[in-house]
């Protein structure tokens, strides 16, 4: 009963017991285990368009899946030999500490006490975002500071469920969260009207109003950008060696948006004079060596997934229903703060 | 027994703290006077964002009893209601509770909660519209408002539910997503409950209510002296499973945003991180509800044992 009742409701007694209970982790052992087992176990969200959604299919598509089989390319040369996990926000981390993940990309916002006190380490960030409002239209809403008394619909164990609370007490006016588990039922009671307003990050906001609304055009995001959402993936902490494997493709794959270096041209760019070049897809210096991988490691990511601006540009960009400008998203001399250290 | 359960509790405690502490995972309770830094939708007590944490867990075990101890009374009601028409000598009757059984404990009741819940708050109007079947009462999406009376400093008066801003504001309100838990707990609790009446009725056995009818009694004073207690005795030990089982069944609350113990046990660990801890304390909490429920029924079933073996 008692399992079951945690089952049912999402609290991950059995993973934290098992987990917590057992040996604690050894470092260096992440790649061993992928190698054996032939698979990364990548825990993503249960749905959410843009960043990672199954299709009717079972394939998953989105800005944190890609990055999982960018990373599957690098380590084990085949994209496609990602296990995809769907997470609700309560079970991430607990996935990632008990081991059932090894790496968890999933539009998770990176902050001091997530980094510092849950036995997992943030490698870097994937989206740079912050929480807003999604507002039907009909209620003629110019700003967050109308929402007097509101109800609104927002998922637990989210940051954003946090900072729904400091800001409107900040703004000492009084709003009434509505809680849910789910992220469907949550944004089912937005949309039925159970809740004047429904908060999450931007992106997550675009994702229910383009993909899960019936006439998206019906309903808007409110101007108040009210927090910081660095989403980034993340690793168990104590294995150095994975924590840098992850850490680094994400790199390898804004510096090949830098350098020009795409899905398409990759292949082509291999024999390049330009030296960067060379040392990232590991013609002429082996970098994969200093990872524990091999030098073709960034080569593969790229050539399965594209750079950066390619994974951008298909899942929330201009090519994606998100439509999602890339402001902060762009590279450095491009207007935005992605900016990778040299990979040398 | 009991002290080896201690020793291997013991162990295993010790084993959880040492590897937390290893994995940089903090462990303690003391993160339970810390502000709890959220707001919870409903309650019984006055309660915001700046108080400590033991008092938003406080909000949450009222909001489960104040969920559970209804529903338990609605099914235990509604259930008897249903059990004694499966017996009933009218056929459309019977046929009707038949159905209702069948029908309501053959769904899960995770999809009857939310099937509840979106049935309330799409067929509902928005709280500009809210219907006011009586005066002083709303109802809306919001829930349902009624009239409350309230005394602050020396005067006492009907605190009246409005429109204010986007909701409806004052009175005494009971939330949809309230309404769909309690709903749902007591028709998926009261099927059952009715079988068990049922049950318990038909085990009466025929030679003692034909040796009632020999006597001269009549069927009402047969119903209330020999077949109700005669049932009574089979009825209440499982009467208390379901009395437990629905205690436990509330948790499923947090799919439709009510604010019960676990969903602040949720929101606790995601403003806190201190999963273990809070675990711990739902369990406590859950573990000793059922004690006291089942203390409570047996200390009631062995009166109505003992009234029957006399
Ligand atoms: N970035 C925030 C929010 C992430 C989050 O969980 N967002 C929700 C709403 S978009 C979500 O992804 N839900 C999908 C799910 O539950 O699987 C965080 O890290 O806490």
């Amino acid at each position: 009963m008692i399992h079951s009742l945690f089952r049912r409701t999402g609290l991950a007694v059995p993973f934290i017991l098992a987990a917590l209970a057992s040996t604690p982790a050894h470092a260096g052992k992440t790649l061993d285990a992928i190698k054996q087992r032939g698979n990364i176990q990548c825990g993503v969200s249960t749905g959410v368009a843009g960043f990672s959604l199954p299709d009717s299919k079972g394939v998953w598509s989105g800005l944190d899946v890609d990055f999982c089989r960018g990373i599957a390319a690098a380590v084990l040369g085949d994209p496609n030999k990602v296990n995809f996990v769907p997470l609700n926000p309560q079970q991430r981390f607990s996935a990632l500490q008990s081991g059932e993940v090894d790496l968890l990309a999933r539009n998770t916002t990176w902050s001091l006490s997530r980094d510092a006190s849950l036995g997992l380490s943030f490698t870097g960030v994937n989206y740079y975002d912050g929480q807003g409002f999604l507002v039907p239209k009909k209620l003629k809403l110019t700003s967050a500071k109308q929402l007097k008394n509101a109800e609104i619909c927002v998922q637990s164990g989210t940051t954003n469920e946090k900072n729904l609370a400091d800001y409107f007490r900040a703004q000492n006016i009084k709003i009434k969260p509505v809680v849910f588990e789910g992220f469907e039922a949550s944004f089912k009671a937005f949309f039925s009207g159970r809740c004047q307003a429904y908060t999450t990050d931007i992106s997550g906001l675009a994702g229910v109003r383009n993909k899960e609304a019936k006439n998206p055009d019906d309903y808007v995001i409110l101007p108040e950008v009210i927090s910081k959402e660095p989403l980034g993936p993340a690793v168990r902490r104590g294995d150095d060696e994975w924590f840098a494997i992850v850490r680094w493709t994400a790199f390898a794959l804004i510096e090949a948006e830098e350098y020009g270096i795409t899905k398409a041209n990759v292949v082509s760019l291999k024999d390049s004079k330009d030296p960067n070049i060379g040392r990232l897809l590991g013609s002429t210096e082996d970098s994969g060596k200093l990872l524990g991988l091999d030098r073709e490691w960034a080569f593969r990511a790229v050539k399965a997934v594209g750079n950066y601006g390619e994974i951008f540009a298909r899942n929330v960009g201009p090519d994606s229903v998100l439509k999602l400008p890339r402001g902060l998203n762009n590279l450095w001399n491009k207007g935005g703060i992605l900016y990778a250290p040299p990979i040398r | 027994m009991v002290s080896i359960l201690g020793v291997l509790l013991a162990w295993l405690g010790h084993n959880v703290l040492d590897n937390m502490r290893e994995r940089g995972i903090r462990a303690g309770f003391d993160f339970l006077f810390d502000p709890a830094g959220f707001e919870i939708g409903e309650g019984i007590l006055s309660y915001d964002a700046a108080q400590p944490l033991w008092r938003a867990f406080a909000m949450g075990i009222l909001n489960t009893l104040r969920v559970a101890i209804p529903s338990i009374v609605i099914a235990t009601l509604l259930g008897s209601l249903i059990g004694l028409g499966r017996l009933s000598t009218t056929p459309s009757l019977r046929k009707l509770c038949g159905f209702c059984v069948e029908s309501l404990r053959n769904i899960p009741l995770l999809l009857q909660l939310l099937m509840w819940y979106f049935a309330l708050t799409s067929l509902l109007p928005d709280a500009s519209d809210a219907i006011s079947p009586l005066p002083g009462v709303l109802i809306s999406k919001g829930g349902l408002f009624l009239p409350a009376w309230s005394c602050v400093g020396g005067g006492c008066s009907w605190n009246l539910p409005h429109l204010e801003g986007f909701g409806i504001e004052g009175g005494w309100s009971l939330s949809p997503e309230y309404l769909a838990v309690l709903t749902a707990l007591s028709l998926y609790s009261a099927v059952f409950i009715a079988e068990i009446v049922r049950g318990g009725i038909q085990s009466v056995s025929a030679g003692q209510i034909a040796a009632a009818q020999a006597l001269g009694m009549r069927p009402l004073q047969i119903l209330r002296h020999i077949t109700i207690p005669l049932a009574l005795r089979a009825i209440v030990p499982a009467l208390t499973n379901q009395f437990l089982n629905l205690s436990k069944n509330s948790s499923l609350a947090v799919a439709v945003g009510y604010p019960e113990l676990v969903s602040i046990a949720n929101t606790s660990i995601n403003q806190s991180g201190r999963a273990f801890e809070c675990i711990v304390i739902v369990m406590a909490v859950y573990l000793t509800l059922s004690l006291i429920t089942a203390l409570l029924m047996n200390l009631y079933n062995a009166r109505v044992a003992l009234r029957g073996a006399k």
